[in-house]
Formats: C-alpha cells, structure tokens, sequence
C-alpha cells in the first residue's frame, strides 16, 4: 500500500466517502460530503466508485506529500493548486509520482474542494462508512471523528498514469451569485406558520451566520414571530429548515443530530445542498418554495 | 384510532414522517415497531434510514425508485395489518445499575430541595419505575426514556455544562437519560451509570434501541467500581 503523506492539513480538512446510513434510528448521522455534487465528479474523474472516500478541504491550505505513483483530481471550490512548482488547473485529473509536493491554496470562489486518488483513500469504516463526523467522534483515518493532522499518512493504491481528464467547463457549479436561490420542498409543520409569515420567509434575504458548520448553517434576517408550540422530538431529514423560538432559520445538513422539536417548513432540495456548501458565512440566500412532485423530476432526471 | 391519524407527512425529497397519535403511548409504540419492520421488509434496500420517536416515524427512502404514494400504500398497509395481539419485537426489559450519590450527582441535592424530597426519597421514586425508550438521538446511543414521576421533574440547567461525564444519568422534565459519552449538556446530574451505552465496535452497538423498557438499581461506590466505573469521575465529595 502506498501513502500520501500530510505535511499541513489545512483549516479543516475531512476524510469523506457516501456516508453512513441505517443508524438513524440509534442516533448516529450520515455525514458524507457537504457539496455531494464535487464529490461525485472528483471520483468520477478518477474512475471510482461513487462512495469511495475521498477529502473535503475546507477553504484550503493543505500540503500532502507523495509517495505513491497515482492520479489525483481536485473539484469544488475554486483554489489555487500548485504539483511542486507547477501550477495546475481544478476539475481535472493529474498523474503524481513519489516525492511529489501537492499545496492547495485558499479558495478564491467556493469554499469546499473536493480531492480524490485513483482507488479512493484507503481508510477503516465505522458503521459502513469512512465519513468523518467530528461531533460524534467517528470515522477518519483513526475511526475516532478526528480531522486530517500533521504526519497522518492517506493510504493510496498505486495507478498507472493515464490521459487527463477535465470535467467540461458547462458542469462546473457558479460561485459568483450575489444572492443564492435555495429551493425548498415544503413539508413538516408548513401548516403550523400563518400565510404572512411563509410570505416573509420567502422573500427576506438571509445572511449565513458565521455560527455555521456541516452541522447546520444558521441564517440571519428579520426574525419571524411564531408561537413557540411545544412539540415532541421527531426525525430530522437532510437540508431540513427549522424555526427555532428566535424567528431565525437553522438549515440542518449533513452531519445535523438526528431527532429535534422545533417546528420546520420543509427541506432544502439536495441539489441546492451543494450549493450552501460552497457558501461561506456573510454570504446571502433566499428561498423558493418548490413541491415535491417538481423535486421527485428533477432527482430522476440528474440519475439518467 | 383517531381519524386524524394516522397522519403522513412530506418532510422533504426523499422522506415522509409519519404520525401515529397525538401521544406517545403503549400501542404507538407497538405501531411504530411493526411498521419500521414492514418498511424494512417491503423496500428493502430502497430504505435508507427510519427515525422511530415518541409518535412518530420519519421513512428515507430511495425516491429514484419508489413512488411516494407507492410508500403510502406500504405504510398504510402495514398500519392496517397491526392488532393488538401483534407480538412485535419489542419491550426487552433491561435494568441498569446507577451509583446515586453527591459524589456522583451534582445536580442530586439541588434537585432533591426542588422536589421538597430527601435525597433517598428522590433517588427512591427515580427507580420505582419502568421507562419506555421513546426516542434515540443528540449522541450516537443517547436514549430518552420517559416518562418520569412528576415529583422528580426539573427544567434543564439555564447554561448547559461543557463537559458532562460518560454514563451520568440525567434528568431534563419528565424524561431521563445516560449520557453515552462525555459531552456538553444541560440535563440535571443524579448519578452515574458504569454500564456502557454506547460502543461502536460492538455489534450491536447500543445495548438498547426504541421500544425497550428500561429500569434503574441504585449500587454503592464498591459495587460501581467493580462493575467498572471510574472512580476519577466521582468528585470525592461527600455521600
């Protein structure tokens, strides 16, 4: 087995591969990566299979070392790469050879970069998964929720060099939005909030909170009065946005807890998910109603 | 049954919550069991995650596949084919030992004087039941048991503890719980438990799940210890 050796982890950077399901109902979440789109096309870019662990860098400032003869693809955000000294280009792949010095830099647009190796980071599973949770203290390199540190070591299998690949500039996300349209599947407690109070929450610009993590991006704008009904604990599903007593929305997400009893008005669509995940605190949103018959297309469709 | 249940809700692409009663009770439960199980049976692996809590039953499923009115067919089947003499699997009876003591409860005397109790008085009326795990969630393994006497019920801290020991048993309304780890939280601290809740290298890897009914034995400081509690976590304060 070969290894990429890390010489500077970066802010945060995160082991991530599908994520866990089936454990809902003991408590433990799903994790996976926060922008599944980058994700998919990281690995794809590498041939993998779809859930094969890859990392998720936050804003950048990771150096790994080489010491294997692999591919590399690097998605997401918008970061400046350098292989030793030569700059090279994101949603491509690159062939690596031993002693290769591989520096992401800080993100210019987005904020989340995605990096696969050919044959995915070989890490132990946890509940069937390698995703990192680091609220739960589970998956990772060591199964214990840590982050990538100083002098981990990524096990790699070795790959002959092939041709690049580039992912074609037209399925490359936009991060240039001064407003981000997020679309909403209603649901859950819609009924329980008044039709001025939807009307608000649908056409007030949000700001994401710099209180924001995968756990939940919290949202700020005029608050929406709402009586503050007491409502028993119940399953909270991905992109779920709830109201808590402050009138100010909470978007739950990939690592969220899995029960809670605030109200909530549905859930974020999950292509719109990828987008958040590529929006730093500061910047803006809005919402669209959408139901789930539109919702239900769309998936279909992207699957084809 | 109610005609407004039960009630099947959109919660968002690929899940919909479904709600048995306006209360958990005996028979929700006993609903909310069988009709995990049929899910389980009739999706298969289009099933991705169930959530059973207190009245309700939150389905992720594999929309790409399943047609959402095909689920409300499977769920309202499975509804219907409940009776109340269904022996589902659930209701296991587990008794966990609890070291009760100042030394093991911060919160015990100040819960006792809000109770108008003795110390031995609250701890008594804290074991003379038998609690239904209603819900699991906040940490892997975190069972909420409820429902607790009401003489021994007390709001959550005003500022949550940043560190809360593995196996302090808690007290927040009327519900009480273990905590399965160290962690924060703002639950009311009566003892400690040296039984491990939660142990992700095991299989299975809590020792109970929703629908088990639960009951505490109070053990003294010898008996914590050999049934392998930390002394380190006891404050040395006085008993």
């Amino acid at each position: 087995m070969s290894e990429l050796k890390v010489i500077n982890p970066g802010m945060l950077s995160l082991v991530q591969d599908a994520g866990r399901h089936g454990f809902h109902n003991i408590g433990v979440t799903t994790g996976g990566p926060f922008d599944s789109y980058s994700a998919y096309w990281a690995n794809r870019l590498c041939e993998n299979s779809l859930s094969a662990a890859c990392l998720e860098i936050l804003v950048g400032g990771l150096i790994l070392e080489s010491q294997a003869t692999t591919q590399m693809a690097i998605t997401g955000a918008v970061v400046p790469i350098k292989i030793n000294d030569a700059k090279v280009e994101v949603w491509s792949t690159h062939n690596i050879v031993p002693g290769d010095r591989i520096s992401i830099g800080n993100a210019t647009a987005g904020c989340r970069a995605y990096l696969a190796v050919a044959g995915g980071i070989q890490c132990p599973l946890i509940f069937g998964s390698a995703s990192t949770v680091v609220r739960e203290r589970l998956g990772g390199l060591h199964k214990d929720g840590k982050a990538l540190e100083k002098g981990d070591s990524l096990p790699c299998s070795d790959s002959q060099a092939t041709a690049i690949r580039t992912v074609p500039e037209q399925y490359r996300p936009q991060f240039d939005m001064d407003v981000t349209e997020i679309r909403l599947v209603m649901g859950y407690q819609q009924d329980l909030f008044k039709p001025e109070q939807l009307d608000q929450f649908f056409t007030t610009v949000y700001t994401i909170s710099p209180n924001s993590d995968r756990m939940g991006y919290r949202l700020e704008g005029p608050a929406i009065p709402h009586s503050n009904k007491q409502m028993l604990s119940e399953g909270i599903c991905l992109g779920a946005v709830q109201l808590p007593a402050d009138g100010q929305p909470i978007i739950l997400l990939c690592d969220r807890q899995t029960i809670g009893g605030y109200p909530k008005l549905g859930s974020v669509f999950s292509q719109d998910i990828a987008k958040l995940a590529q929006l730093m605190p500061g910047r803006k949103i809005h919402f669209k109603p959408m139901d789930l018959n539109q919702a239900q297309i769309l998936l279909r469709q992207s699957k084809q | 049954m109610n005609k407004d249940f039960p009630k099947i809700i959109v919660a968002g692409e690929n899940s919909l919550i479904v709600y048995f009663s306006e209360r958990p009770c005996e028979k929700t439960s006993s609903l909310i069991a069988h009709t995990a199980s049929q899910l389980q049976k009739k999706l298969n692996h289009n099933l991705i995650d169930l959530v059973p809590s207190y009245h309700s039953l939150l389905v992720t499923y594999n929309a790409i596949e399943v047609e959402h009115s095909v689920l409300e067919s499977y769920i309202n089947n499975a509804i219907s084919s409940w009776s109340s003499d269904i022996k589902t699997q659930i209701g296991r009876h587990i008794e966990l030992p609890v070291y009760y003591s100042l030394e093991s409860g911060p919160d015990l005397q100040r819960l006792a004087d809000h109770a108008k109790l003795t110390i031995d008085e609250a701890i008594s009326v804290h074991q003379q039941s038998e609690y239904t795990v209603y819900a699991m969630g906040f940490a892997p393994g975190f069972a909420y048991l409820g429902e607790i006497d009401t003489r021994i019920a007390i709001p959550r801290l005003a500022t949550p503890r940043a560190n809360v020991p593995m196996g302090a048993v808690a007290i927040a309304d009327r519900q009480t719980a273990i905590y399965p780890a160290q962690s924060p939280g703002g639950w009311n601290l009566i003892g400690l438990c040296p039984t491990v809740m939660f142990d992700p290298n095991q299989q299975p890897s809590t020792l109970v799940e929703v629908g088990d009914r639960v009951s505490f034995r109070a053990i003294d400081r010898h008996e914590f210890i050999q049934l392998g509690g930390k002394e380190q976590l006891l404050s040395g304060e006085k008993q």
